[in-house]
């Protein structure tokens, strides 16, 4: 009853295999991100979704390399970027693929720029990295990035500071930094989270606009199913460190499989139908420290665990069509019998 | 008073008791913007201007609207902890607008409030048993071991587990840390709670687990509510009513399904379709306004939406439209209706 392993029409630009990275607390390394693969493909937007300390941040850091240093490390596993390995590079080789072939965006647009840099300073500095171009080209360029990206009269915004625009405008500039070498993958970390709900969907609609002119794959990491809903291609529901559910975007909102999906989904409030309790999920997530050994992580507030689940570790297998999840529920997340057992 | 409280009890199914428990009438709250050497007021923030409203006993009534739109002013102003600047606030028949000492003092017994940030809102040296019937001290003279049953009574009804007591809010998560909140809101029995985006700094998971505690509550111990959120899927969640704010003014008050069924303000019409659905099968019509709030320091003459408005005529840029029923219970500002 194995799962057959799925076709891929075309080579992933980016493959992660069982990565584990792990964050030292008093001296005690413990994984944060738990033996965890996916792949992403060539103009594909992969949606992370997940509760705070679920681990989809730190997954986004490993691939870019920015782990805090001496705290958190990539304790093993693989990240294949365009068939070139990421995980055993020296920072000088990753600045070389970090901001001009990943680029990255993140959820606090008010402390990710410098502020007593302008933003045509910001914007040029990527440029100055990544190509040969003169100082006069870079301005040019700059304000041409800013126009793409929606801000008008970006000549009087390219020697503007920080502090005198807008949270979605910083957002905006943000963007256009990332996008200066024309990434082929643009990991956005929560981008819309600090935004009220009309900058934001002036922000989603904007990258979604990028990603298809420029041929982009996406990371979005969110905590919003309605940005998922709406943005994405494939889904990875995480939990605890490991991937709960991986899926099309279709049948993850109309076919959930894995009980922390399904309780996720019924406990947001949703405009078009009226209900008198939300559903809920007991308890928290735990935290790292307290994490369960053995078993299923989402165990101990799952409403329909089973005795095997404290014990048996569920394995992440394909349930259906492309339908990956890890479950006991289901007889393909049973571990496969070994020889000898 | 508790047998009041009973009374509204039976009513509480069809929720509407016509009693009416707050009314806001033409509030305004200006923050001074102070500048030169000699510290003058050089301009003025409106952060609220001129809103009208009442809340009917046992009912919640949600605000909305963006970051800046004052609907966090609005509510500390009903509580009396920022000053109105002009306008009326009428609590259970009294006017409050304008009581001080220790009139005030008695008054706030009757009214709580619950805030955002459960990191920020609790005395992290405090015993929760401490924090939570330090209100009800505040109050009478009996000391922590009366108090005791009473506080372990609280603790129990928002969820938490006895030997919370004798613990410190570090020692909880985000979610208990804001029953800690609302159980402390809760203490004095008051007739309204102001929840000043109570879930926003939760998960979604936890989210729901407080939204359901609120409700259940509010059919306990008889509230009213006023909820602030940014969100409107949680607003709409909890409210009976929701009015809509847009830099410092009410644009439209209405039922809730009325609001979300034919939102009529070119605003709220677009804040609803700008909140993503969570069902990729559904492609809605997305209204996209440009740039972003005007500053409430120097906001557009005539209707203060007219300059992101995709409607706008000639006199929204010089006539301010007023808070007119349009519909039996709708209420908007805008020259499109008239």
């Amino acid at each position: 009853m194995s799962a057959k392993p799925r076709k891929h029409k075309y080579a992933p630009l980016l493959e992660v295999k069982n990565l584990e990275t792990a964050f030292s607390i008093d001296g005690t390394y413990y994984n944060a991100v738990d033996n965890v693969s996916f792949r992403v493909n060539p103009r594909q937007i992969v949606g992370i979704v997940g509760e705070s300390g679920c681990g989809k941040s730190v997954m986004s850091l490993s691939v870019m390399k920015l782990l805090p240093k001496g705290i958190g490390k990539i304790r093993s596993g693989e990240i294949l970027f365009d068939g070139v390995h990421l995980e055993n590079m020296t920072d000088s080789e990753i600045n070389k693929i970090r901001g001009k072939d990943i680029a990255m965006i993140f959820q606090e647009p008010m402390t990710s720029l410098n502020p007593v840099f302008s933003i045509g300073f910001q914007l040029q500095e990527v440029l100055f990295n990544h190509m040969k171009i003169s100082k006069k080209e870079a301005r040019l360029k700059s304000i041409a990035l800013l126009k793409s990206v929606g801000i008008s009269r970006p000549e009087k915004i390219v020697d503007e500071y920080p502090h005198q625009l807008s949270g979605g405008m910083r957002q905006r500039v943000m963007i256009a930094i990332a996008i200066a070498c024309q990434p082929k993958l643009l990991i956005a970390d929560e981008p819309t989270t600090a935004l009220d709900v009309t900058v934001q969907a002036q922000i989603l609609e904007l990258l979604k606009e990028i990603q298809e002119v420029n041929d982009m794959s996406v990371i979005l990491i969110t905590h919003d199913l309605g940005v998922v809903a709406e943005m994405c291609d494939e889904v990875i529901v995480m939990y605890a460190g490991k991937i709960a559910e991986r899926t099309d975007v279709d049948s993850l909102f109309h076919n959930p499989k894995h009980p922390y999906t399904q309780l996720l989904m019924g406990a947001i409030p949703k405009m078009d139908e009226e209900v008198e309790k939300l559903s809920t999920i007991k308890g928290i997530v735990p935290s790292l420290k307290n994490m369960p050994k053995t078993g299923c992580k989402f165990a101990a507030r799952c409403p329909k665990a089973m005795p095997e689940c404290l014990t048996v570790t569920p394995q992440l297998a394909e349930n259906e069509n492309g339908h990956e999840v890890a479950c006991l529920l289901y007889e393909t997340s049973q571990p496969k019998q070994e020889v000898n057992a | 008073m508790s047998k009041e409280h009973n009374n509204t009890a039976v009513l509480k199914k069809d929720k509407s008791s016509n009693e009416v428990l707050l009314e806001v009438k033409n509030l305004k709250t200006y923050y001074p913007v102070k500048g030169g050497i000699l510290r003058r007021t050089v301009a003025v923030v409106k952060a609220v201007d001129d809103i009208t409203f009442e809340i009917k006993k046992g009912e919640t009534l949600g605000l909305v609207g963006e970051s800046g739109c004052g609907k966090s002013t609005a509510g500390r102003t009903i509580l009396r902890l920022l000053e109105p600047t002009e306008g009326q606030i009428i609590f259970d028949g009294q006017d409050i607008t304008n009581v001080r000492g220790t009139s005030l003092r008695k008054i706030r017994q009757d009214f709580q409030m619950v805030f955002q940030d459960p990191y920020a809102s609790l005395n992290p040296t405090m015993m929760v048993g401490h924090l939570v019937s330090e209100p009800i001290r505040n109050y009478n003279s009996k000391s922590e071991k009366e108090l005791k049953p009473e506080v372990m009574d609280l603790l129990a009804k928002v969820g938490l587990p006895e030997d919370a007591y004798y613990k410190y809010p570090h020692e909880f998560s985000g979610g208990q840390r804001q029953r800690i909140g609302i159980a402390r809101a809760l203490a004095l029995r008051p007739k309204l709670i102001i929840a000043d985006e109570p879930v926003s700094a939760l998960d979604v998971s936890v989210q729901s687990q407080v939204l359901n505690l609120l409700k259940e509550l509010q059919d306990e111990f008889d509230l009213t509510f006023l909820f602030i959120a940014h969100d409107l899927s949680v607003v709409k969640h909890m409210s009976d009513r929701i009015g809509v704010m847009y830099l410092g003014g009410l644009v439209e008050v209405a039922e809730k399904d009325s609001l979300y069924a034919e939102p009529l303000h070119p605003y709220t019409q677009a804040l609803i379709s700008a909140i993503p659905e969570p069902d990729p099968r559904k492609k809605k019509e997305r209204i996209i306004l440009e740039g972003d709030v005007p500053s409430p320091i120097d906001p557009p003459k005539g209707c203060t939406f007219h300059p992101r408005c995709a409607h706008a005529m000639p006199e929204c840029q010089s006539v301010k439209p007023q808070l007119k029923e349009v519909k039996p219970g709708h209420r908007v500002a805008c020259h499109l209706y008239k």
